[in-house]
């Protein structure tokens, strides 16, 4: 009876769409917002900061990002690792050759050069489908990779090849570089994890989601109801991509600070742990995306935690351990739910609009 | 359910005109020569045995297929092809005779995706939602309610349409296809596998369309009582030729259409 929805009529259609037509919804997210502005920055530490809710914050961007494309528009994507480095090395191209521009400013506009990027990269899915456009992503991984590696000019010629951020400040508190207080990192990053995942909730319900939707059902009847299935697809390549350019400069200037391409953006460091957060979250699920990232940011912690502290494991075997459950863990859910905690979610919310009653 | 836009219609006048089409795929011969023309606000039912080249018909008038030769008048244009995306902007819906709807989506949301050349807010607006958009959306949600009642989907409105029956889905299709306002809606074998009832709401659905909405109707149908009973003017494909066409009484008794169906005997 918790999620009782009885009593909570509609008499406009405004209301029937919102984002949270029920009441116990609404308030719990406003709970969790006034939590998470309000009460976190105060008590956060380092530690909650670099390990926890930063790259949480980061995950969930790329994860919003590849599920607009995967989830919705149906156009599997293994190239999240390179648009992510686009992402970065836009930032730290910005921020060399602009020293004034405001740091926001700097990661929306590496979010619209990514776009892009995208675009160019999203060309080919007009032609092939399924496992062969995977391919042809993974193909714009390895070939940005190697690009930012190649070019010198890319990371200012710079003998290790790596790129380091200097210091940015928002209303005269630093959020880029090592001075940065922990609550001024996780505030950016938050603010801009909740606007743009507003947009993504908004564009997803309106005229441009459904379009992607009907794509990715069926295109044959998408183009005969009038969606151009062109133009389709690269807006989503292209919104898409911008989501993950953002997560790729906060990467880089937020979380990392200082960073080497083939290391951070390899498609075993970024491109399949958020392929795993979608399809583990829920694919084409606003909440899959979060509580994928949670997850896969979560859960080798809570090993860590169990295995080393508690069991008394070596901290390799731990990590061997850790890859062996993360990859039996993907089995289990593609088989079991393939749709995801999103889906689980869902079940549970309905099993509890009916609690304690059976039915 | 009202459209103002064609709430002044001229009957009998010619909305869609095909002139020799033929269209093959290598060397199979889908149509040859065939011409017919549609009226304004009539029901109008293409028949023939199968592989006759009805389907291919329906393809060709939206756009889906291009003709090897001929000509489509529609829309005051000669062209020698359609395109769908032009078909769709100018009045054409149709229906599959392998249901094609979005699976994934509920069937709001498919018959939401009916509205899609209507909206018009750019996507900035789309992102930011509150405000114009909205109101878009509200106006498109009420227009797409008068479908729901229409059609008496209201049970249904949030289920996936992957988990509806098949009658079901048939009549959220026609619902899709409807909430486009077309001009002319054409429905490829609309009552296949349905049992007599379903053909019964179904038929009853197609001729409220036809009066209340003015909407022109183009029909493939294997049920011969239906059509009999539906449709204004028929034309009888074999073969992808044009075999015979007129009011359903002198479909009934033309020899070739029943040689056709029902084989030529030798006396």
């Amino acid at each position: 009876m918790i999620y009782k929805e009885t009593g909570q009529y509609k008499s406009t259609y405004q209301s029937d769409h919102a984002i949270f037509p029920l009441m116990q919804d609404k308030v719990a997210f406003a709970i969790l917002m006034i939590i998470a502005f309000f009460v976190v920055p105060f008590v956060v530490d380092s530690y909650w900061e670099k390990a926890i809710l930063v790259p949480f914050l980061i995950y969930s961007m790329a994860a919003i990002g590849l599920n607009i494309l995967t989830g919705y528009c149906g156009q599997v994507s293994l190239g999240t690792g390179g648009f992510m480095a686009v992402g970065a090395f836009s930032t730290y191209k910005l921020m060399t050759s602009f020293p004034d521009l405001n740091i926001m400013l700097i990661v929306i506009i590496s979010g619209f050069l990514t776009a892009l990027v995208g675009i160019l990269f999203g060309l080919p899915s007009l032609r092939i489908k399924g496992f062969y456009l995977a391919v042809a992503t993974l193909a714009s991984q390895f070939f940005l990779v190697w690009l930012f590696n190649k070019v010198p000019w890319f990371y200012n010629y710079s003998d290790t090849g790596q790129i380091t951020v200097s210091e940015r400040t928002m209303f005269g508190i630093p959020v880029t570089g090592a001075e940065a207080p922990s609550y001024a990192t996780y505030l950016f990053c938050l603010t801009l994890v909740v606007v743009f995942g507003f947009a993504a909730k908004n564009m997803i319900r309106s005229k441009i989601g459904r379009s992607w939707m009907a794509i990715r059902d069926m295109d044959i009847a998408a183009e005969i109801i009038g969606v151009p299935p062109l133009k389709t697809k690269l807006s989503a390549f292209a919104i898409s991509s911008f989501y993950i350019g953002i997560a790729g400069s906060l990467y880089f200037a937020v979380y990392l600070g200082a960073l080497e391409v083939t290391e951070s953006f390899d498609i075993m460091a970024i491109s399949f742990p958020v392929l795993f957060m979608i399809i583990i979250g829920g694919l084409g699920s606003m909440l899959g995306s979060f509580l994928g990232a949670a997850f896969i940011v979560l859960l080798p912690i809570l090993l860590k935690n169990f295995m080393v502290d508690l069991v008394g494991l070596s901290a390799v075997t731990a990590k061997h351990f850790e890859i062996t459950i993360w990859g039996l863990l993907m089995v289990i859910f593609l088989i079991v739910e393939p749709h995801g905690l999103a889906r689980l979610w869902s079940i549970a919310k309905e099993k509890l609009r009916r609690w304690p009653f059976p039915y | 359910m009202s459209l103002e836009k064609i709430q002044n219609i001229s009957y009998g006048k010619n909305v869609i005109e095909l002139k020799n089409i033929s269209l093959s795929f290598g060397g199979v011969q889908a149509l040859t020569d065939v011409s017919f023309e549609v009226k304004r606000g009539e029901v109008f039912a293409i028949i023939g045995p199968n592989g006759a080249g009805k389907s291919s018909m329906l393809n060709v008038i939206n756009g889906f297929y291009k003709p090897t030769s001929g000509k489509i008048n529609f829309a005051g244009q000669e062209r020698s092809q359609m395109e769908p995306e032009f078909a769709a902007k100018s009045g054409i819906a149709r229906t599959f005779q392998n249901i094609a709807l979005f699976k994934g989506m509920s069937t709001l949301d498919n018959l939401m995706t009916g509205r899609l050349l209507k909206q018009k807010q750019n996507l900035f607006m789309q992102a930011l939602y509150y405000g114009p958009a909205e109101k878009e959306e509200s106006f498109h949600r009420e227009q797409v309610e008068k479908v729901i009642d229409f059609l008496d989907l209201q049970m249904i409105r949030r289920t996936p349409v992957g988990s509806l029956p098949y009658g079901l889905q048939k009549r959220v299709e026609l619902g899709r296809a409807l909430a486009m306002e077309p001009e002319i809606l054409l429905l490829d074998e609309p009552m296949a596998g349905m049992n007599v009832e379903e053909k019964q709401d179904m038929s009853r659905f197609v001729l409220t369309a036809n009066h209340e909405l003015k909407t022109t109707i183009v029909l493939i149908e294997h049920d011969m009582s239906v059509v009999m009973d539906i449709s204004d003017r028929i034309v009888v494909l074999d073969y992808g030729k044009k075999i015979g066409s007129g009011k359903p009484q002198e479909i009934r008794n033309d020899k070739a259409v029943i040689d056709a169906y029902l084989g030529i005997t030798d006396e």
